[in-house]
């Protein structure tokens, strides 16, 4: 019993980064940080704003603008049917939002409610909640999503339940993992002295305590829910045109590339590119002061 | 060094006859881990407001029967009782646990691992009174000045994190949280090892004024024989989680009858100190136990 402090980076189930992120974890602190904070400020704004903010209706479609270039009427040119794609664009940013926040959200709840359930119980209720982790990392998540579209039917809810449940167990290997740990230091211990009942001290202790490391990661399920969800769209199983979401976006535009007009598709896909990266860089940077503050 | 200690007289309303006796019985602990016997039938008695040691060297135990005796560990067999109710079961209901609490409290060695690091002092010390006893917010706010004043601490450590408090002020914030609940036995695991030595003399000294004031019996849990004699009236020897000697403390180390005894008080350094001739003894002591125990 001397003083044991744990490594949290080194520990089993430390926060899962996908490989291919690795250039992202450079520029994780500093201007960065603060930049890509700053990119995810005004995504936010332009989703909640965008009636506002579009200059027209991204439905609107103009046959006398069909592939039209930059001009000053549409900045970032018209698709095939004459639509305004900067509109589309920022349309686009709120199916592009809400969904991974659906996903992030429900995945984190449930992450935390298992991961702790596993950790606290410890026993037979760790073994069956850890297993069932596993079962659900061998399915891909895509699979799982598209058999949901199958089933429910496109749109948002069928790919946002279905990632929910395949973001879960990253949530909740990581919580059960740092839960352990945190169970097993004297500060919890000496509220169990205390009396109090173990309920008690899981949500009014030891899940506030780790809600930072939680919400790093959450951070940057973020960008892969995201991404994960756009791929969807792309397919045709997630938003379904002629609703503006910018993995349907790149898919249509794809007819468009061999017509030399690239905005129609570039233009979705770099939204795409930038917010994913943003969240990783967030997610990365938001780890490192936790892990900064632990020592 | 601390203002005089009263004991308000409404906070114990709710103890009522059972507060006479609180003597603390075990009776045959023993718990094993995996092959390894911790604890091996190890009893002793706790006269209400006395004082008893446990000493011994790392892994002899002394730390697995403190966390028995709180309700940290469930032990194999054998049996505690303070004031006759059995205490060794794990707790049914929320009355149970609660008065288990107000029975025994524990102290723990880290005071830098055993605060939230999230509450402040007063919280701390409040949340205890929240859980325990039935006040007015008047009454806990008084009563929580009164325990800090107790333990040393002023209006200015009241409202501090634990992270702005030095070694000694954290421990003295878990000893007041530990008498927030009134408890009739307080035990102290190593509670000055983490300390160093000028601060050491301040919470024992401390502590003699509390049981004095108080009434509360204490456990003693140490390996610094040093402290043990200045603080203890009775002492435990534990040995690879057997009692090897027992008795009044002054007897016991000043002419220990057992060959363990003499060695642990030999290996205490001082002028002509030869911790060759000690590792020599050991050998000895583990040759002449033979088989009988394992390491």
């Amino acid at each position: 019993m001397s003083t044991l402090r744990i490594d949290r980076e080194a520990a089993d189930g430390a926060i899962v980064r996908r490989p291919g992120f690795g250039l992202l974890r450079a520029l994780r602190q500093g201007p960065l940080f603060a930049g890509a904070a700053a990119v995810l400020v005004l995504l936010v704004l332009i989703a909640v704003f965008a009636p506002l903010i579009a200059p027209y209706d991204p439905d609107a479609v103009d046959l006398t603008a069909t592939l039209a270039g930059s001009s000053s009427e549409h900045l970032l040119g018209a698709d095939q049917s004459g639509r305004d794609i900067l509109s589309r664009v920022i349309h686009g940013a709120r199916t592009g939002l809400l969904g991974p926040l659906l996903v992030v959200g429900i995945s984190t709840f449930l992450g935390i409610a298992i991961g702790v359930a596993a950790a606290w119980r410890g026993g037979w209720i760790d073994a069956m909640l850890s297993r069932s982790m596993d079962l659900i990392f061998a399915f891909p998540g895509m699979l799982v999503a598209i058999l949901f579209v199958a089933v429910f039917g496109s749109g948002l809810t069928a790919p946002v339940i279905a990632m929910s449940v395949a973001y879960t167990p990253y949530v909740g290997r990581l919580v059960r993992s740092i839960a352990g740990q945190e169970k097993a230091r004297p500060y919890i211990e000496s509220y169990r002295v205390q009396g109090w009942s173990g309920w008690t001290i899981c949500v009014r202790h030891l899940i506030p305590n780790i809600t930072p490391t939680v919400l790093a990661q959450s951070a940057i399920n973020f960008g892969y829910a995201l991404m994960d969800l756009a791929a969807l769209s792309y397919l045709g199983f997630g938003v379904q045109p002629p609703d503006s979401d910018w993995g349907s976006m790149i898919n249509e535009g794809q007819a468009a590339l061999l017509q030399d007009a690239m905005l129609p598709s570039f233009a979705p896909g770099l939204c795409i590119v930038v917010a994913v990266v943003a969240f990783g860089i967030v997610g990365e940077g938001i780890a490192d002061r936790v892990a900064k503050r632990e020592r | 060094m601390t203002g005089s200690v009263t004991r308000t007289s409404g906070t114990t309303g709710d103890k009522g006859a059972d507060a006479v006796d609180a003597t603390l019985e075990v009776v045959d602990l023993c718990k094993a881990f995996g092959g390894h016997r911790a604890v091996d039938g190890v009893s002793f008695t706790l006269a209400p407001g006395g004082s008893l040691g446990i000493v011994g060297e790392s892994g002899c135990g002394k730390t697995t029967t403190a966390r028995m005796l709180v309700g940290l560990v469930s032990p194999d067999s054998g049996s505690i009782r303070v004031g006759g109710r059995e205490r060794s079961a794990p707790t049914r209901n929320r009355a149970e646990r609660l008065a288990r609490a107000r029975e025994m409290q524990m102290v723990f060695q880290d005071p830098y691992l055993s605060l939230d690091p999230r509450v402040v002092v007063r919280e701390c010390v409040e949340e205890v009174l929240r859980l325990h006893f039935d006040l007015t917010r008047e009454q806990r706010t008084a009563r929580v000045v009164e325990l800090l004043d107790q333990v040393g601490l002023g209006e200015r450590e009241a409202s501090a994190l634990p992270k702005a408090l030095s070694g000694g002020q954290r421990q003295r914030v878990a000893i007041a949280r530990a008498l927030a609940a009134e408890p009739k036995v307080l035990i102290l695991d190593e509670a000055v090892a983490a300390l160093d030595v000028s601060i050491q003399a301040q919470i024992l000294d401390l502590l003699a004024g509390i049981r004095r004031d108080a009434g509360v019996g204490f456990l003693f849990v140490s390996h610094d024989l040093a402290v043990v004699r200045h603080i203890t009236e009775d002492v435990v020897v534990l040995r690879g989680g057997r009692v090897v000697e027992a008795g009044p403390t002054v007897d016991v180390l000043t002419e220990p009858r057992h060959t363990y005894t003499r060695l642990l008080l030999d290996s205490v350094p001082r002028v002509g100190w030869d911790p060759a001739r000690i590792a020599a003894d050991r050998r000895a002591l583990e040759r002449e136990a033979g088989g009988s125990s394992g390491d």
